[in-house]
């Protein structure tokens, strides 16, 4: 299925992330919008408001982020491609009914534009860290998707990879952005609409009497029926069975979790994504994330021309984290050097993988802005002592 | 007549594989439950005579009149005794988190003008936790229909009190006696501009039932109230009897009064309650300024843009 | 009117041996016993006091209502509106 002609706005532009994103959105179907506005993701909701109307789409400001995540859910049962896009405190305010869409196997699209936290933080400085969020924010056992970009290009085309997901796997996807992305201005090239792969709602096969709203495919996927065309349906937080009846079971409960983790972990082939280069052999490998990622460049640079052989392992999908990529790149090389604008998060899965083939140095930065390159320059150089 | 086997006239618009409904005996919710369906029913009739101007040809909205395609009823509840109501009909049915029906209908119904979207949930779950949402959609005036059950506390957890217990009345949060004034729901559903709102009790169930009807069909953020008895909790920790006696306290006790002050009308203990049908208005709703404003709004298809559009649309 | 499309369980009571058909003037009420919950409210809101209590219990227990006065029935519809389990209805007779 490819992108519809009328909405695509073919060419080569100079637009930030923000917009990028909002028109991969459009390009991918998106025509519901629902959002509050929080710096620095304000400039995606202008964006659809601007956009949708005309495309017969929804924009709706909504009265807070808890609501907006409910009317995402709303509007892509109502069969409407539906997104929202928020920051760190509306991100933590989205995490209950996000909960509500991985247990209904709702598609959607959450974009967080992350800034410097906790609580209100820097609201127009960069943050990461919401990485570990991403992944465990929700309450109970579930899995995730969450890509993030490196710019506004990335911002543009994983907007539409994370629509294409949410489609095929039935859930929301995240876009871990950040403020630099979001707010950087650099050229974003709009393909051919009919160069982009759209992939379509999954609609039931069978007739509304026999339709199932949780009887699985084989990908462990069901499909998705119409609301008002007498299927019927039936979708409940609670515990459920095929019919989306609740049953408070134990095993009425393994069962469906394992379904809804087991539809993410056995696809991963599918997800996960990364940028590898010169990693056999290396006698370090950079291991980034978002704007982090655009800061190492320099210092992979620098440190290539001192002479140290430095591999890059770039994650594009960040959840479910790529452990087969880090695990066999641990083997090849003797450290990692993980720079993200946080604490020390995506590290801790890096040295989980790398399970002591490697050594795992984190080069943290609180927040508030990028790294100095020259700080991750001399974690690179002091990996290599 | 012969002695034949035959089935409730509603049995075929509910689940009956969720059957028997998890309702209290004297619970006033299965008789909601059966006025809801009931309303929904009628307002499926062609020959029901409404007020409301025919819809303008092109627009897909349900036509405000009797006439609703079954098959294009939606109901969505929140979390609570009344909100598995959404499990036991045989529409589609949204089962969302606590509180967050509202905003959940709002994205299906703007998804899909054509459904008719009824919320049905308690009072906690409207007011307490869903209360911003409530006043936002009452605002929006979005074309939904709210059916609120209020019972005087939260069933579901175990007779905990909610923002319409009465004062001094004993629940297991409150057991000296509620220190809080509750809410007047329908002063709360006036003041941020729905465009009907009606209070009945479970016993004024044909009052209940014609209310429901109007705000399904009616056009705009509609609000019907409904008073019933929870004789677990609510009725037995303040020596109200069985459901049974607290329905015809509700018939003994209840004013029907339209024109009064909204504000002086929430629920005291033992105190008469004023019900009746209080607000029926109308007022442009959130679709339609969307479409005056943007004049290209059509819910279902893609509006090509015209040359002047696409040259805002250019990206600069 | 059997909805065609319904693909359901059997409806809960259904069974020859639950439901009780009682002729009353112009038509008859049944009463489905084995969804009763005693709550009284059909006895108690039936204006012509056709029913009232039964000796009898269904399966769950409950005291099932019985039509006491089937003469004094007006299929006024009461009965089954208040009923909170789909427990008892009216059927009319066609009109001739």
């Amino acid at each position: 299925m490819a992108a519809s002609k009328e909405t695509v706005l073919e060419g080569r532009h100079f637009i930030n992330g923000a917009t990028a994103c909002a028109e991969g959105a459009i390009i991918a179907g998106c025509r519901f919008f629902a959002g509050y506005p929080i710096t620095p993701a304000t400039e995606v909701a202008e964006r659809m408001a601007e956009r949708l109307p005309h495309l017969g789409g929804v924009y709706i400001q909504m009265e807070d982020e808890i609501a907006s995540m409910a009317a995402i859910l709303g509007a892509s049962w109502g069969g409407m491609k539906s997104m929202t896009a928020t920051s760190g405190p509306g991100f933590s305010l989205m995490m209950e009914n996000l909960g509500l869409g991985l247990m209904t196997e709702t598609p959607c699209v959450v974009v967080n534009m992350q800034r410097a936290g906790p609580s209100t933080g820097l609201p127009t400085y960069v943050g990461q860290g919401d990485m570990m969020q991403a992944r465990w924010g929700s309450h109970g056992v579930y899995e995730i998707i969450a890509l993030a970009p490196s710019s506004p290009q990335e911002a543009m085309d994983l907007t539409i990879t994370a629509f294409n997901l949410s489609e095929e796997f039935r859930l929301p996807v995240l876009i871990m952005g950040d403020e630099i992305i979001s707010h950087m201005t650099e050229r974003v090239v709009i393909p051919p609409a009919d160069k982009v792969k759209i992939y379509p709602r999954r609609m039931p096969k069978v007739r509304p009497d026999d339709y199932l709203p949780y009887q699985p495919d084989k990908d462990l996927v069901p499909a998705m029926a119409p609301v008002g065309e007498g299927y019927h349906i039936q979708t409940t937080g609670l515990t459920h069975n095929e019919k989306g009846y609740p049953v408070m079971t134990s095993e009425a409960h393994q069962k469906l979790i394992k379904r809804l983790v087991d539809k993410i972990i056995l696809n991963k082939n599918k997800t996960i994504r990364v940028e590898e280069e010169n990693t056999a052999g290396a006698d370090v490998v950079i291991c980034s994330y978002g704007s982090s990622a655009r800061i190492a460049e320099w210092a992979i640079k620098e440190a290539r021309a001192k002479g140290i052989k430095v591999g890059k392992l770039r994650l594009i999908t960040v959840w479910p984290f790529p452990e087969e990529k880090v695990r066999a790149a641990a083997k090849k090389t003797k450290a990692f050097v993980v720079p993200e604008i946080n604490n020390g998060q995506i590290a801790l899965e890096v040295e989980r993988c790398a399970a002591g083939n490697a050594k795992v140095i984190t080069v943290p930065h609180m927040g508030g802005s990028t790294h100095n390159p020259q700080d991750i320059l001399e974690s690179i150089i002091r990996a290599v002592k | 007549m012969e002695n034949k086997i035959s089935q409730h006239p509603l049995d075929e618009f509910i689940r009956q594989d969720r059957m028997p409904h998890i309702w209290c005996p004297g619970c006033g919710l299965g008789t909601v439950f059966s006025g809801l369906l009931n309303a929904i029913i009628k307002s499926s009739a062609s020959d029901v005579a409404l007020c409301d101007e025919p819809r303008p040809v092109g627009r897909e909205t349900s036509p405000a009149g009797g006439g609703i395609d079954l098959n294009k009823v939606a109901i969505v509840s929140g979390i609570g005794c009344t909100g598995r109501i959404a499990g036991y009909v045989r529409f589609d049915g949204f089962h969302t988190t606590h509180g967050r029906a509202i905003p959940f209908a709002t994205g299906l119904k703007l998804a899909r003008p054509d459904l008719k979207v009824i919320v049905v949930s308690g009072e906690g779950d409207l007011f307490s936790i869903g209360g911003n949402h409530f006043i936002h959609a009452g605002r929006r005036n979005v074309d939904l229909t709210v059916v609120c059950v209020n019972n005087s506390n939260y069933g579901m957890t175990g007779g905990q009190c909610s923002a319409t217990t009465p004062v001094r009345a004993v629940t297991t949060t409150t057991p000296f006696g509620n220190f809080e004034a509750p809410f007047s729901l329908p002063h709360i559903a006036a003041a941020v501009g729905a465009v009907y709102v009606a209070r009945w009790t479970a016993f004024h169930a044909q009052k209940m039932q014609a209310s429901i009807a109007r705000a399904i069909q009616k056009k705009g953020f509609s609000f019907v109230e409904i008073m019933s008895p929870c004789p677990t909790y609510y009725a037995r920790m303040n020596k109200l009897g069985t459901g049974l006696d607290m329905m015809k306290f509700y018939k003994d006790n209840t004013v029907i009064a339209n024109e009064v002050k909204l504000e002086d009308i929430s629920i005291t203990r033992g105190g008469k309650i004023v019900i009746g049908d209080f607000i029926d208005k109308d007022r442009p709703t959130f679709n339609d300024l969307v479409e005056e404003m943007t004049c290209k709004f059509t819910p279902a298809g893609h509006a090509k843009p015209s040359g002047e559009d696409k040259q805002k649309l250019e990206l600069h | 009117m059997k909805n065609k499309k319904a693909k359901t369980a059997a409806p809960i009571g259904a069974s020859k041996a639950n439901q009780e058909v009682v002729e009353v003037p112009k038509g008859c009420l049944t009463l489905i016993k084995d969804r009763c919950k005693s709550c009284g409210f059909c006895i108690e809101f039936c204006p012509k006091k056709v029913l009232e209590f039964s000796s009898e219990s269904n399966a769950k227990g409950y005291r099932v209502p019985r039509v006491k006065d089937p003469d004094k029935c007006i299929l006024c519809g009461f009965c089954s509106m208040y009923c909170p389990d789909f427990a008892i209805y009216q059927t009319k007779n066609k009109e001739k």
